[in-house]
């Protein structure tokens, strides 16, 4: 297994080397979908790298031997590890095959996103979810190494150990991938559900965006315009178009800043209607490519092009489907209008 | 439950002053009475908008006693009975009767499913011969002589030994008019509950499976591609092309003298009279349409004005010219039809949900050619053939003075139907006695009275329901052909506090316009629809379709997500928002206004007149 993994290379089915962002963003490449290119750093290149700081000193052992309720001892061994994992020197085959795929992707020019990825279905669980890191916009090369290290950090967070010392997971099987992906510099982004978040139903698609990058949306500072579309027909059938105080844009020196917005990009809607039906479309075909509703993350380009960052299986409303049938069938059809003249039941 | 608002009670409703005499007119049965308090009612602006005439009463009445009957006793609805109407100040009230013992209902029941059942299962048998049904009646309606009484009567009528004079015909031709009539309303409710219960089915199932799904979406599944609401537009699109083909398509401009183009046509030779001949073919049924719904006398069909159809004409003629195919793309429609078909039936999570979504799709499939084409044959050919009718014993009775000396022709329907009767038969008395009638003296200040009431009755408004708002609406019929659900009344009880810019209406088809507003209140005034206008009137009609291709959107008072024009408004993809209830009255003419027709919203951006090119 190499350190590196270019998107077009993996699918879902190598979650377990790229985990589940990177293989999602593998996927919904190879489907066609314009997704903002990048690579993976694998499993591979942390196991390698967590092989020489082990041969210093021990890293997994101290973990399974954590008290998870001795708060002090975890809050010590997170420092420890986190500042080992930051500090300590990296094979140099592992970082050189890194410098060089981001050399590729960047030509020293392009922004970058660097995301962990977890590998397992427990680590996207919501007791997970917060404790991934998102770093946007990183500018060189040296920095998004050091983004990297802080990703694989991430494992060995007070919140990560516990949670895994609780659930008894071996630590063997504990690693993490990182995303580097091109960044755009978004009009405005968004996200988008492919079914109702409000009733389940899976007829429309939900629409949310707002100018900026998509930081603005998903971390919840700004109010995003919403939209409604029959996922089938196109019909918008909602537009709420909401007071955008602020937007988050690229700081001159690499990350991120809020501006504050006034005029028409604040009040008027920031998507037109060939827009939505652009996103409605590319929705429609993630959801068909992987067979069920999705949450999916959008932005939309300086040049108008309608990017895909991320998606994901709509998990909320899947544990309710198909309990019980909206009605069964009759053995005369005739017999389902007594609903309608039959009165109330 | 919130108690501090409520609907008033009948009896808290006053006659306009001045107009007591008008209102008496009404047949007693129309009367509200103190009993009447009791029972929830609601206006119905959905089929008569406008103050009755007193003639035009005898619609609704035709139309709530076959439609009772076919409720009540034929087909046997287990939880409602017929519709019962009342009159006030020119407005028509009506209020269902509710099955309520469950004992009646069981009864009821096991009635229903023999007869309803019956239907469905030989359902296009019995609609085939429904329209073989409606042509006989129509047939029967169209060789009903012209009235009229000669000085002697024709010498034939002795040498055959017929034994019944003229005067007499009069009679025979009023009550087979009449008769004819309460037979079409019979003929119009036989299927009509059956078809939108079965449509409803599907709609509920729709609802649940899908809880945002728009109407419009639902309504596009069923859509059936039944030619006659279709056709008179088709026959417009066939005129231009025969004109274009003809070579005589120099002669169809906009705001064309009619009659000027027909004589210029019979006298350019052959292809002149070619294109006559194919205007003939098209009037005969196709131009039967009712320019509004046909459920008052002054809505006229093509045939009587021909403006609507012309109107189109040279729009259709220049696409043609530029080499567009204008003729509708049926065989696609019912591809796109299938298609949205299979993609919502795809969405569905078990089998099971599939199965029943088959069973009820295939239902709403059979019924719809019914629900969409029974209209063209009652609304409009035959209520039309009805109406010019009775226009001819208008005609009759003021060339006798019945309305005195300034009376026209349309003056009948300012008499009920008996006082027409009655009015008959003093000119049958008259002529046979040799005497003058009485109308002349008895009728001019009756008519004078009904005339100013009408319009009095005009300026009021009036409440859109009366009594105790009951906790659930569970009338099908109502809920059905009047939309009317326990949440319009709240939002009708909420309506004072409502933004005077904005109109709610039914989303007819999604898209967002904004442009001048064009409200039309006649066809008279078509002339002054420009391109790319938002037409704005009180009744949406498929008969209007011909100016769709003018238009940007469209706007009205009156109709449901299913009404006609909501359904030919989806197929032109033009946006469109029916049954605002007063759009024709807020929007003041010129104004620019946005039509979201996904949501049903019309907003009125600046009142200030934009001025037309004259």
């Amino acid at each position: 297994m190499d350190a590196v993994a270019w998107f077009k290379d993996v699918g879902i089915s190598d979650r377990p080397t790229v985990g589940g962002k990177g293989g999602s963003l593998g996927e919904l490449t190879r489907a066609g979908i314009a997704v903002p290119p990048g690579f993976v750093v694998t499993t591979s290149a942390f196991e390698r790298f967590l092989e020489v700081i082990e041969a210093r000193a021990p890293v997994r052992s101290k973990v399974e031997a954590l008290d998870p309720h001795d708060l002090g001892a975890a809050t010590k061994l997170s420092e420890e590890l986190r500042w080992r994992v930051i500090e300590e020197p990296m094979p140099a085959d592992v970082e050189q095959a890194i410098l060089a795929a981001h050399a590729r992707l960047t030509e020293d020019e392009t922004p970058v996103a660097v995301r962990s990825s977890a590998t397992t279905e427990d680590a996207e669980d919501a007791s997970f979810a917060g404790l991934q890191d998102t770093f946007l916009w990183v500018l060189t090369g040296a920095d998004m190494v050091a983004r990297v290290r802080e990703c694989w950090g991430s494992l060995y967070s007070v919140e990560s150990m516990t949670y895994r010392r609780k659930q008894n997971f071996p630590e063997d099987g504990v690693a993490m991938a990182v995303v580097i992906q091109a960044m755009v510099d978004a009009r405005c982004a968004g996200v988008m559900f492919t079914r109702s978040p409000i009733t389940g139903d899976k007829s429309v698609i939900t629409i949310e965006g707002a100018p900026g990058l998509g930081s603005a949306v998903v971390s919840g500072e700004v109010t995003p315009d919403r939209w409604v579309l029959g996922k089938i027909t196109g019909e918008i059938s909602v537009r709420d178009i909401s007071d955008k105080h602020a937007k988050q844009v690229p700081a001159e020196g690499g990350g991120i800043k809020e501006v504050e917005l006034e005029g028409d990009e604040r009040t008027q809607p920031c998507l037109s209607d060939d827009e939505l039906q652009a996103l409605r479309e590319v929705g429609r075909q993630i959801e068909r490519h992987y067979g069920k509703p999705q949450d999916i993350e959008w932005a939309i380009d300086k040049a108008g092009q309608v990017l895909l960052l991320q998606s994901r299986p709509e998990t909320v409303w899947a544990t309710k489907d198909a309990l019980a049938p909206v009605k069964p069938p009759e053995d005369n059809p005739l017999k389902h209008v007594m609903s309608i003249f039959g009165g109330r039941k | 439950m919130s108690e501090a608002k409520s609907f008033p009670l009948p009896s808290d409703l006053q006659v306009v002053p001045g107009t007591e005499a008008a209102q008496a007119a009404y047949p007693y049965y129309t009367q509200f009475v103190p009993d009447d308090d009791q029972k929830f009612w609601f206006y119905n602006s959905m089929h008569f908008p406008e103050p009755m005439h007193h003639f035009d009463m005898i619609t609704a009445e035709a139309a709530y006693v076959a439609l009772g009957a076919f409720n009540t006793r034929v087909h046997v609805l287990p939880t409602a009975k017929g519709i019962d109407h009342r009159v006030i100040n020119g407005r028509v009230y009506i209020g269902g009767v509710a099955v309520t013992d469950p004992e009646e209902i069981a009864e009821r029941v096991e009635q229903f499913q023999q007869r309803a059942f019956y239907y469905y299962e030989h359902w296009e048998d019995l609609y085939a011969q429904w329209k073989d049904k409606m042509k006989a009646l129509i047939a029967d309606a169209q060789a009903l002589p012209k009235p009229s009484l000669p000085d002697y009567e024709p010498l034939e009528t002795t040498h055959t030994g017929k034994g019944i004079a003229s005067n007499h015909a009069l009679l025979d031709i009023y009550q087979k008019q009449v008769e004819g009539y309460h037979r079409m309303w019979h003929h119009h409710f036989e299927f009509l509950l059956l078809g939108y219960g079965a449509y409803m089915t599907f709609f509920d199932f729709c609802k649940k499976a899908f809880p945002e799904i728009s109407d419009q979406a639902i309504s596009r599944m069923v859509a059936g591609m039944e030619a006659e609401i279709f056709r008179p537009d088709e026959e417009v699109k066939r005129l231009a092309r025969r004109a274009v083909e003809l070579g005589v398509d120099q002669h169809f401009t906009d705001n064309m003298d009619i009659d000027q183009v027909l004589a210029e046509l019979d006298k350019v030779g052959n292809s002149g009279k070619a294109w006559l001949e194919e205007l003939e073919t098209s009037r005969n049924p196709w131009f039967n349409v009712s320019s509004g719904d046909g459920f008052y006398h002054y809505h006229r069909s093509w045939n009587d004005d021909l403006s609507l159809p012309f109107a189109a004409l040279p729009g259709y003629i220049e696409k043609i010219k530029a080499g567009r195919n204008i003729e509708r793309p049926t065989e696609q429609l019912i591809a796109e039809r299938e298609q949205l078909v299979a993609d919502y039936r795809e969405l569905l999570d078990t089998d099971e949900d599939k199965a029943t979504y088959d069973q009820l799709i295939g239902l709403a499939h059979r019924v719809f050619p019914y629900v969409e084409g029974h209209k063209f044959y009652c609304e409009h050919w035959y209520t039309n053939l009805f109406f010019n009718k009775i226009r001819e014993f208008g005609e009759l009775l003021a060339e006798h003075g019945f309305f005195g000396p300034q009376g026209r022709e349309d003056d009948v329907f300012h008499l009920n139907q008996y006082e027409l009767e009655s009015a008959i038969i003093d000119l049958m008395l008259a002529w046979g006695i040799g005497s003058e009638p009485r109308g002349p003296a008895h009728w001019p200040a009756i008519i004078a009275q009904r005339k100013a009431a009408i319009e009095e009755w005009g300026k009021h408004s009036t409440s859109p329901a009366l009594g105790a708002v009951p906790d659930v609406i569970d009338d099908p019929a109502i809920v059905m052909l009047w939309g009317i659900t326990r949440e319009n009344l709240d939002t009708w009880l909420d309506d004072g506090a409502e933004n005077d810019k904005e109109l709610k209406g039914f989303a007819a088809c999604s898209g967002v316009v904004e442009g001048t507003a064009r409200v039309i209140k006649s066809v008279a005034e078509i002339g002054r629809i420009q391109q790319g206008d938002i037409l704005v009137c009180q009744v949406t009609n498929p008969t209007w379709s011909p100016l769709f291709q003018k238009i940007s959107a469209a706007v009205s008072d009156i109709g449901g997500s299913m009404s006609h024009m909501a359904i030919v408004a989806r197929e032109y993809g033009l946006p469109a928002v029916v049954g605002t209830g007063k759009a024709t009255q807020t929007i003041k003419d010129g104004a620019r206004i946005r039509v979201d027709g996904g949501r049903g919203v019309v907003t009125i951006l600046d009142d200030e007149r934009v001025l037309e090119d004259a």
